[in-house]
């Protein structure tokens, strides 16, 4: 039996980023806030940088509620634009000419633990289900440590038409 | 507008984070709230077609949420999001701001229930509708 090489590190690796680069580069407001995408394999990691404009109560201080939630709302949808792509970005099938397609947030729920620090945030997204239509994801944001979160979201998305597709 | 009206208004519209999307506190009431926010390209979620993100209408309806209960009789300035679901209707209008209003419509000793609606020019149809929960503090007695 005859096993094709496995392809070249820096070759798994270039596309990898390259796709990455591809679906959040072009997001105003993810790079409006600042948010940075940290990839192991296919494992992502969304990190928030502090910075003074995120504050929204000065006293404390601490994060606003509101980025904090649109910091998790952010790690879910390019989360699971991430795993939707996948498969055919391996298989070198993905096109990656236009825009990226967007899931579309349906209903975005977030619990606020405890209050966000004027320090860096981390947040890592799973997709629970993801179908041709609909897809539900859980968010989970931390900070100095990855046991006590300070906010967890729970979020259902309307998934982009497959390309080729006539628009509804 | 009374004193505390006047107070939670000028420190809402001051927090770091409500300038730098550029929302600004259209009306403050007992209870209630209303916040404007401009079209921004650099709040932009798709770029295809120009949508703002979701979280950006998220982030301007927990302003106007804060704000209602900040601006009820029975609380204090200090209040923090406990939680908040958004259920978005349709994809604003490219170009076109997008005002939240907020109603605080219970209290209890320690907790504020809101009620949140955002809309785009076309006032009859909701982009975006909340509910949330948030601390309240009482004042000292």
């Amino acid at each position: 039996m005859t096993r094709s090489r496995p392809e070249p590190v820096h070759v798994v690796k270039s596309r990898r980023e390259a796709a990455l680069q591809w679906l959040t580069g072009g997001v105003p407001f993810v790079q409006f806030l600042g948010i940075q995408f940290d990839r192991r394999g296919d494992e992502l990691t969304a990190i928030l940088p502090f910075d003074d404009k995120l504050i929204g109560n000065p006293l404390l201080p601490a994060l606003h509620g509101g980025a904090t939630a649109a910091f998790l709302e952010v790690t879910g949808i390019i989360e699971l634009a991430w795993t939707t792509l996948w498969e055919d970005m391996e298989a070198g099938r993905a096109n990656m000419d236009s825009f990226p397609p967007m899931p579309k947030t349906i209903d975005f729920t977030v619990d606020f633990l405890r209050s966000g620090l004027p320090r860096d945030a981390y947040a890592r997204a799973r997709v629970n289900r993801s179908g041709r239509r609909y897809a539900s994801v859980q968010v989970e944001a931390w900070q100095d440590n990855r046991a006590r979160p300070f906010a967890m979201a729970t979020a259902h998305f309307l998934m982009p038409p497959p390309p080729g597709t006539v628009a509804e | 507008m009374p004193d505390p009206l006047r107070l939670a208004r000028e420190f809402m519209q001051h927090l770091p984070y409500v300038q730098a999307l550029g929302m600004t506190l259209t009306d403050v009431t007992e209870g209630r709230a209303e916040v404007m926010m401009a079209y921004d390209p650099r709040l932009v979620g798709d770029p295809a077609s120009g949508v703002l993100h979701g979280g950006a209408i998220s982030a301007l309806m927990d302003t106007a949420s804060g704000a209602a209960v900040m601006s009820h009789p029975a609380a204090t300035m200090a209040t923090a999001t406990l939680d908040l679901r958004i259920d978005y209707m349709r994809p604003a209008t490219p170009g076109q701001r997008i005002i939240a209003r907020a109603e605080c419509y219970h209290v209890t000793r320690s907790i504020a229930f809101i009620r949140v609606t955002a809309t785009d020019e076309d006032e009859t149809r909701p982009v975006a509708t909340g509910t949330g929960t948030f601390t309240l503090e009482r004042p000292a007695a």
